[in-house]
């Protein structure tokens, strides 16, 4: 079964544990005053739970007739080609955004950012680090400056034992 | 009409404003440029500085100036590189790059300049005559009328996908609108869906949602097939801006004609700069005779100035629905509306009444940001177009840096970003099926939107009976089912009429 057909699955599957939220979670709960209202918090969403089960069905059993594949360019996104792309770097960008969330307060702006910049660029394949790490240093002193003091939004810049 | 071009010339022309539509357009030329990243990504990225400035009517300057900026940037990728940054600058790359290939690059780049120029500031003259004539009619619109006009417009953007690809599309749009339940809505003040998470409570941000949807996926097919932002065969310097006095004349008709269609087209909610700069390429090379319809495709001044000026035309044209309706055509102006809500400017019928100051400054803005691109970006382009040679090495991480800050900034929640991861990784499996995701970020926009105009008609009426005692709201809705269900009857019926030419009927 193709990937799409998959996901379609997958957004059935969905609808039904949101459909059975909607219709059997939610209105147990509803006070009885607003039991009176023509419109329940749940009325919504029942109707998108029946909707998105009818069009992920659609697309699940093929109703509707894809028109004949052009074949992509070297650019273009391509399943097909998986594995000729680097799944490995990508992942390892992902599992660097997700550490840096993660330690974004305990480590502190300063050097959350500058080390998500610099091991992002190794990860990439960047060998000097004698420019890479100014680079990110300032990068990082900029951003931080232009967002807590110009926009007021407040980010700590050193780690939780330096205090504020 | 003049009292509000006064008002909004005042608005337009103070300091901050001009400063804000040069900087936009400075800002969205050089992201816009760089192959991968289009003006929704850039839009969404520039969302939280701009919420930051806190005044609506700079920030709309600011984020349309971008808008602009993007589109320009993106051509000149397209005509440098044959990388075009955006689906609807693609067209420009048909003639523009041969050109560049001839060493005209400098030539060509004026030409989109040029086209772009004219082809936007048509378009806003158009705005300016009808959107407050739409305005006024739309004031006239009930909840029911606003429920049934916003299925209308999804529909359309679900129809608009292209063949194959309506229920795809009308599943992402359900999907969005789906997340748009998560949190505690206005209306019945109770949290839903939010699996008891407090981070939940007050519901997905759309800005973590639109860098998820667009920002993300971009800089992770970046990473994972390098030949797509490749920036091999530029086409060293570029000298030269002037095209000749033939070339002019050729153009004037073309950019008559396509800025014309190009409004038009994009205002046509889910159809936009891309169909209109197709089309206009199309339209173009079949009426052009002899030689110069030959000439398509290997560097034609028509085939250049045509995709240009219509996609300029239908940026134009698509704020027609969102300033008249309060409804996004497209996902760029569907980010727009994201911005202005969050800003407590509510898009719509009222907004010309209400703030006009905030409606004729964006019109307003609109020429000066078409003048600040032929003006001041033309020339500078050899050295914005410097950027192309930053190794994608640094360029990817502070791209997914500055995808990170724009989801923190918002909500100062670290766990917005795992959230972004999340949204993200899924938005990009959904690349890889081929499922179109501006649906699934407008139906997230309009979710809420949706759910209170269709709460308020069911409370109105007392049940489902406001569809059919108000004849306009079950023409919309009539409307919106056709619209769903034609793309589906007409490849129907050609694959019947092709079955039978096989079987020699």
């Amino acid at each position: 079964m193709a990937l799409d057909r998959w996901i379609a699955l997958l957004f059935v599957a969905f609808c039904c544990v949101y459909g059975y939220a909607a219709f059997f979670t939610m209105d147990g709960l509803l006070p009885p005053f607003m039991q009176r209202n023509p419109v329940w918090p749940s009325t919504f969403p029942k109707m998108l739970a029946v909707g998105g089960a009818l069009v992920g069905l659609i697309v699940l059993l093929g109703l509707e007739k894809p028109v004949e594949e052009k074949s992509p360019g070297a650019t273009d996104i391509n399943l097909a080609r998986l594995g000729d792309y680097k799944i490995g770097q990508a992942v390892l960008l992902l599992s660097l955004m997700v550490a840096y969330a993660l330690l974004l307060r305990p480590a502190g702006f300063l050097l959350a950012t500058a080390g998500f910049l610099v091991a992002g660029s190794a990860t990439l394949g960047e060998r000097k680090f004698h420019v890479m790490i100014p680079v990110a240093c300032l990068a990082t002193g900029g951003v931080w400056y232009l967002v807590q003091e110009v926009l007021g939004i407040f980010l700590r810049p050193f780690p939780f034992f330096l205090g504020t | 009409m003049l009292e509000g071009i006064l008002i909004g010339l005042e608005a337009a022309f103070s300091i901050q404003n001009l400063l804000m539509v040069i900087a936009g357009c400075l800002i969205g030329t050089f992201i816009g440029m760089l192959p991968g990243l289009g003006p929704m990504s850039i839009i969404a990225i520039m969302i939280p500085v701009a919420i930051g400035i806190g005044d609506p009517a700079a920030a709309l300057i600011l984020l349309a100036g971008v808008y602009y900026g993007a589109i320009f940037g993106g051509s000149t990728s397209s005509i440098l590189l044959n990388a075009p940054g955006v689906a609807g600058t693609v067209a420009t790359s048909f003639d523009g790059y041969p050109m560049a290939r001839k060493g005209q690059a400098g030539k060509a780049l004026t030409i989109a300049a040029v086209s772009s120029f004219a082809g936007g500031t048509i378009g806003a003259i158009l705005l300016m005559i009808f959107a407050p004539a739409l305005s006024s009619v739309a004031l006239l619109f009930h909840s029911a009328e606003y429920f049934a006009l916003m299925v209308v417009g999804l529909s359309a953007i679900a129809a608009f996908a292209g063949t194959g690809q309506v229920a795809k599309a009308l599943m992402m749009t359900v999907l969005g609108l789906i997340l748009a339940t998560v949190g505690e809505g206005a209306l019945f003040n109770m949290p839903r869906f939010t699996m008891g998470l407090m981070d939940l409570q007050s519901g997905i941000s759309f800005i973590t949602l639109a860098m998820a949807m667009f920002a993300l996926p971009e800089a992770l097919f970046l990473v994972l097939n390098p030949a797509r932002g490749a920036g091999q065969g530029g086409s060293g310097k570029i000298e030269n801006l002037r095209f000749s006095r033939a070339e002019g004349r050729a153009m004037v008709p073309v950019i008559g004609r396509q800025s014309l269609q190009g409004f038009f087209i994009g205002v046509l909610p889910g159809a936009g700069a891309t169909i209109a700069s197709f089309l206009g390429y199309a339209v173009e090379r079949n009426i052009a005779k002899g030689d110069e319809q030959a000439e398509f495709g290997k560097g034609s001044v028509k085939g250049l100035a045509a995709p240009e000026t219509a996609n300029n035309a239908a940026c134009t044209g698509s704020f027609v629905p969102l300033l008249t309706l309060g409804i996004p055509g497209s996902g760029t102006t569907a980010i727009l509306l994201g911005a202005l809500i969050a800003l407590n400017v509510t898009p719509g019928p009222r907004l010309m009444v209400d703030t006009p100051e905030i409606f004729w400054a964006v019109i307003i803005s609109m020429f000066i940001g078409n003048l600040v691109l032929l003006i001041l970006n033309l020339p500078l382009i050899p050295y914005i177009a410097k950027i192309l040679a930053i190794p994608r090495n640094y360029l990817i991480p502070f791209i997914l840096f500055f995808t990170l800050m724009g989801a923190y900034i918002g909500q100062n929640n670290a766990t917005e970003l795992l959230m972004l991861v999340g949204l993200g990784v899924m938005a990009t499996i959904f690349r890889f099926a081929d499922y179109p995701l501006a649906p699934l970020l407008i139906g997230f926009i309009l979710g809420t939107m949706l759910e209170d105009n269709f709460a308020r008609s069911m409370q109105l009426y007392r049940g489902l009976g406001f569809v059919l005692e108000r004849p306009m709201t079950l023409a919309l809705l009539v409307l919106a089912a056709i619209l769903v269900l034609l793309p589906s009857y007409r490849a129907r019926r050609a694959r019947l009429r092709a079955q039978g030419v096989a079987d020699g009927d």
